[in-house]
């Protein structure tokens, strides 16, 4: 019964979307305030609807209803209660769940905390999302029902994929999809917008939490992603520009990108025109996103079961939510009136530069992940693009981004003096010098651009710990003021300054990793011994265990280092009954100098076990990194000026907000 | 409208058609290298049980044939197989076959179980003549004319479609260029 | 019938891809100078049965195989570029990570050049409206600028 009603709030959650995405669109270009009135309840009443489908396949899971055939097909009786849970979402259909729970969820915070929004703004933005969710909501139920049943049911189900059976890959895709479905508000955001034909200071104030708080989800759902890459796959990479990797990390480098962009519509009213752009192709990157993931039409690790016939269904969704947002875009934009002037070398100029690189480097992602495709439709040829294309060009054009990142917070609005700027960067300099000297003695013999890479971050890590001493006249005025100023300096700024700090912390970690790791491949028997970086390696032997649902063989290795011992490192080799399938569980001893880590492999004939031994510099440092640049973003979303600000001072003055729907 | 807000619509539309067009592409399917080019030269014994081995200079001797490479390992190629024992039978076109990476006893019980079609069938235990192929999966089936020189890869189990449509047309047309 | 196709497709493939997230270790080549330039060539290269992995990363049959390929390769005298070559007539471009350099990948390869040129472009005309649109407005002072004023003014003020 549960599944059945689950399957009948879904369709209710479509009636309810299909009415909100039209009543308070019409109400709001023809001022029916009762029309108008139909968004809040409306959106409130989707989420309910989803949540309880949600719940109702939740409810499926967890007590292994097999006679619903996605329960079936993903989840087993063996596995633990939280990757039945978690199972949910680890699958074509039940992701789309998560995927409109989150998208309702979004819509229904609008309604319940947007009170200070204008109504027809309100309305509208409700309206296209309710639209965004009619065409998910589709998808679902005419092709991609989770709640099919199955009778008679089998007695047990077909399992999951051991490696995602894994806490951070469980909630890797409900940090993802937040951060997906939350750039669906900067949509939603854009095209009211550009319906109502105003787009002013206000407007970018009240779209910035809602990216912000997307951008914070994707950078975790990416860290995480990335994180569980690096110790479950068995050989330390974490980042390997697989098409799905690249499918995420479109829409940050772009959601960054509008980040920044709508603090200058914000402060200067100015790049309105670029700023809606971005808006709209930050949805559309998550949207192509989805398309490449369950079409089948690049091959990736990560795409679920693939299904053509799915596929042209997507294509066409996003060709009617990107085309018409985007046509509505080349008709409207050109009517935004241009705020602010300034100079190229000014606050907004360094912008400027920050979404040209930033643009540029995700237009170069997507070039590289779209050829193979693209040459094979074109002249059916086959070429594929890997790793080594996206080092070679999105590296160089990161370096220009980092070298600016920390000058342009030091210029000022509408005309700048560049000069002044980096002289009170000079310690920086000073201290980028002494980290690439040492560097360059620690590291001799190693890669040159190594030398110039940790500097480069240096540069950024004490670029913004000098615009923040900067702000509060660290060492100009008396240590009580300093603190005072600190203290009271607005939470934005702060979260500036640490995600800034952050981001030096993660190219350090990408840097050193990448240029001084060290790795042997060896084939050990017990008593052999290795030495790496310094340490030594002795192996020990390997012993068979049970798991719950799995066989494995488990090594036993000691490293020590001149005769002390340092760790025993216990990596595994597991054999998975159902599906049937190996993984490797490395050991890695994370340390915030370096990791160890440890694999082992398959027995040799020689009586032997393949063993493969990583020494990895900073490692820990990238997602340390990213977490310190969420939390950077999670302050500045604490920022007064979010909650309080123009909308609430322009609704005291205007007793009459119905006049603003006059429009 | 100025180009600069009508550009993005464009791009997209371009984008749209491509990816539609991919939809009717396959990924994996990663055409030979070798087309037009000659066989690899190689010599392999013959499959256990059976007295003919294959070597190249069995695909020079003037008739189009078939290879098919196979393994008692893969599954998909019991689809294809009543398929080729229909060819063998009405003789069509002449099949030999690749035995890829297969236990000598392991390929023998699976032709005895499911058929043998193949005139000549060699047994290539390390793979490395699949490789001089450009074998990356099984089953594989290439079609050589009389001079050696494939002129077509098919990749995955032939489907009926596919013999009408691809496998046939190959073969006559090599024969008719003989 | 597609349906069937389609399932016997994906035997295919997985029947490749499963071995692919086991480890393996070769015996390697006896000097080291030629098993570095072996395992440098093992990165470049395309597992063709894993999805987006070298043959050093991944395990599957095939990869083991091509290892062993470029080890003889080199043993036998070839240089770097003949040991890719070796593989890349058998399996064509697509098995180099790298794309090569054609006229088919111009485009490929010319992108990040002609996006940061065309950015620039845009960027620059941008501020050259700005700056008509600045001459036929005052320029403005900035921060620095009106501080000073208001200082000299402050200072001369009686």
């Amino acid at each position: 019964m549960i599944p059945e009603l689950g399957h009948y709030a879904l369709v209710l959650a479509l009636a309810v979307a299909l009415a909100q995405s039209v009543i308070p669109l019409v109400g709001a270009s023809r001022s029916l305030p009762s029309w108008i009135a139909v968004a809040r309840p409306a959106a409130i009443a989707q989420f309910g609807f989803v949540a309880y489908a949600f719940i109702a396949l939740m409810i499926s899971y967890v007590i292994s209803d097999f006679s619903v055939i996605n329960v079936a097909e993903n989840s087993h009786t063996q596995k633990p209660m939280l990757y039945k849970v978690t199972g949910l979402w680890g699958n074509h259909e039940g992701s789309l769940v998560l995927w409109v729970l989150m998208l309702a969820g979004f819509g229904a915070a609008v309604a319940v905390f947007g009170g200070n929004l204008p109504p027809t703004l309100r309305a509208r933005v409700l309206a296209v999302q309710a639209a965004i969710g009619v065409g998910f909501y589709l998808f679902i139920l005419l092709t991609s029902n989770p709640f099919a049943r199955l009778l008679p049911p089998p007695l047990e189900g077909r399992g999951l994929n051991p490696l995602l059976q894994d806490p951070g890959l469980a909630f890797h895709p409900p940090f993802l999809y937040a951060g997906y479905v939350g750039f669906s508000m900067a949509f939603s955001f854009a095209v009211a917008a550009l319906i109502e034909g105003r787009v002013d200071p206000a407007w970018a104030r009240w779209v910035r939490p809602w990216t912000l708080a997307a951008w914070c989800a994707l950078t975790v759902g990416i860290a995480l992603g990335s994180w569980w890459a690096y110790y479950e796959l068995g050989w330390g990479g974490w980042w390997f520009w697989d098409p799905v990797e690249n499918a995420s990390f479109m829409p940050w480098l772009l959601g960054t990108a509008l980040l920044h962009t709508a603090i200058v519509v914000e402060k200067r009213d100015a790049l309105k025109s670029w700023t809606i752009l971005l808006a709209l192709l930050t949805f559309a990157l998550s949207l192509l996103g989805t398309f490449l993931v369950r079409s089948g039409v690049l091959t990736s690790v990560h795409a679920f079961a693939t299904d053509p016939e799915r596929g042209v269904f997507i294509l066409a969704f996003l060709v009617l939510v990107v085309g018409s947002s985007l046509v509505l875009y080349a008709i409207r934009a050109p009517s935004l009136k241009t705020g602010g002037l300034f100079q190229p070398i000014s606050r907004e100029g360094a912008l400027i530069l920050n979404n040209l690189l930033l643009a540029t480097a995700c237009a170069t992602v997507f070039v590289g992940t779209m050829y193979p495709l693209f040459l094979d439709a074109v002249a059916e040829t086959k070429v594929s693009v890997g790793a080594p294309y996206f080092n070679a060009t999105f590296g160089p054009l990161m370096v220009p981004l980092i070298a600016t990142m920390a000058i342009g917070p030091l210029l000022p609005w509408k005309r700048g003096d560049l000069g002044g700027a980096l002289g009170r960067l000079k310690i920086a300099f000073a201290v980028t010098a002494a980290v690439a000297l040492a560097t360059l003695y620690f590291a001799w013999g190693g890669p040159v651009l190594a030398v110039f890479g940790m500097a480069l971050a240096a540069w950024l890590i004490v670029g913004a710990a000098v615009e923040f001493a900067d702000r509060i006249r660290l060492g100009r005025a008396p240590a009580a003021e300093s603190w005072r100023r600190a203290l009271s300096l607005p939470r934005a700024s702060w979260g500036m300054s640490i995600a800034h700090a952050g981001m030096g912390l993660v190219v350090m970690g990408i840097v050193a990793t990448s240029a001084w790791e060290q790795e042997r491949l060896l084939i050990m028997k017990p008593g052999d011994r290795a030495a790496l970086a310094g340490y030594d390696v002795t192996f020990l032997g390997t012993e068979t265990i049970r798991g719950p649902n799995y066989m494995a063989a488990r090594g036993r290795y000691e490293v020590s280092r001149a005769g002390a011992f340092i760790a025993r490192m216990e990596p595994e080799q597991r054999s998975y009954p159902t599906p049937p399938m190996q993984t490797s569980e490395a050991a890695i001893r994370p340390r915030p100098d370096a990791d160890i880590y440890i694999a082992i492999g398959e027995p040799a004939e020689s009586g032997g076990w393949a063993t493969r031994l990583y020494h990895k510099p900073l490692v820990h440092w990238i997602w340390f990194g990213s977490f310190v640049m969420v939390a950077g973003g999670l302050v500045s979303l604490t920022d007064r000026r979010h909650r309080v600000g123009a909308p609430a001072r322009q609704r005291a003055r205007a007793p009459a907000p119905s006049a603003q729907a006059a429009e | 409208m100025r180009l600069g807000t009508v550009l993005p619509i464009a791009i997209f539309a371009a984008l749209a058609v491509a990816l539609g067009v991919g939809l009717t592409l396959n990924p994996r399917e990663i055409p030979s290298a070798l087309i037009d080019k000659p066989v690899p030269e190689f010599d392999l014994p013959p499959v256990a049980g059976k007295p003919l081995g294959l070597a190249s200079r069995d695909l020079k001797a003037g008739e189009v044939a078939l290879v098919n490479v196979f393994a008692s390992w893969c599954v998909a190629c019991r689809e294809e197989h009543p398929l080729l024992m229909e060819l063998a039978r009405t003789k069509r076109v002449a099949v030999h076959g690749l035995n890829y990476k297969d236990a000598p006893s392991d390929a023998q019980r699976w032709l005895a179980e499911w058929g043998d079609p193949y005139a000549r069938a060699g047994a290539d235990r390390s793979g490395r003549v699949g490789i001089d192929f450009g074998v990356y999966g099984v089953p594989e089936t290439f079609v050589v004319d009389g001079h050696g020189r494939i002129v077509l890869k098919h990749i995955g189990p032939i489907m009926p479609a596919d013999l009408e449509t691809k496998i046939l047309p190959a073969v006559a047309k090599a024969r008719a260029q003989r | 019938m597609r349906r069937i196709a389609r399932a016997l497709w994906i035997a295919f493939a997985v029947l490749a891809a499963v071995p692919a997230f086991a480890l393996g270790v070769d015996p390697p080549l006896p000097d080291p100078g030629q098993e570095a330039r072996a395992i440098e060539i093992h990165k470049a290269l395309r597992c063709l049965v894993c999805q987006n992995q070298s043959i050093h990363d991944s395990n599957a049959g095939l990869a083991v195989d091509l290892r062993r390929i470029v080890r003889e390769r080199i043993q036998a005298g070839d240089d770097d570029a003949q040991v890719v070559g070796y593989v890349v007539a058998r399996y064509g471009d697509w098995v180099l990570l790298k794309p090569p350099l054609n006229v088919k990948t111009a485009l490929l390869w010319g992108a990040p050049a002609i996006l940061i040129l065309l950015g620039i472009v845009t960027v620059r005309s941008f501020h050259r409206r700005n700056r008509a649109l600045a001459a036929a407005t005052p320029t403005p002072l900035s921060t620095h600028e009106r501080k000073r004023l208001e200082r000299l003014i402050g200072e001369d003020a009686p």
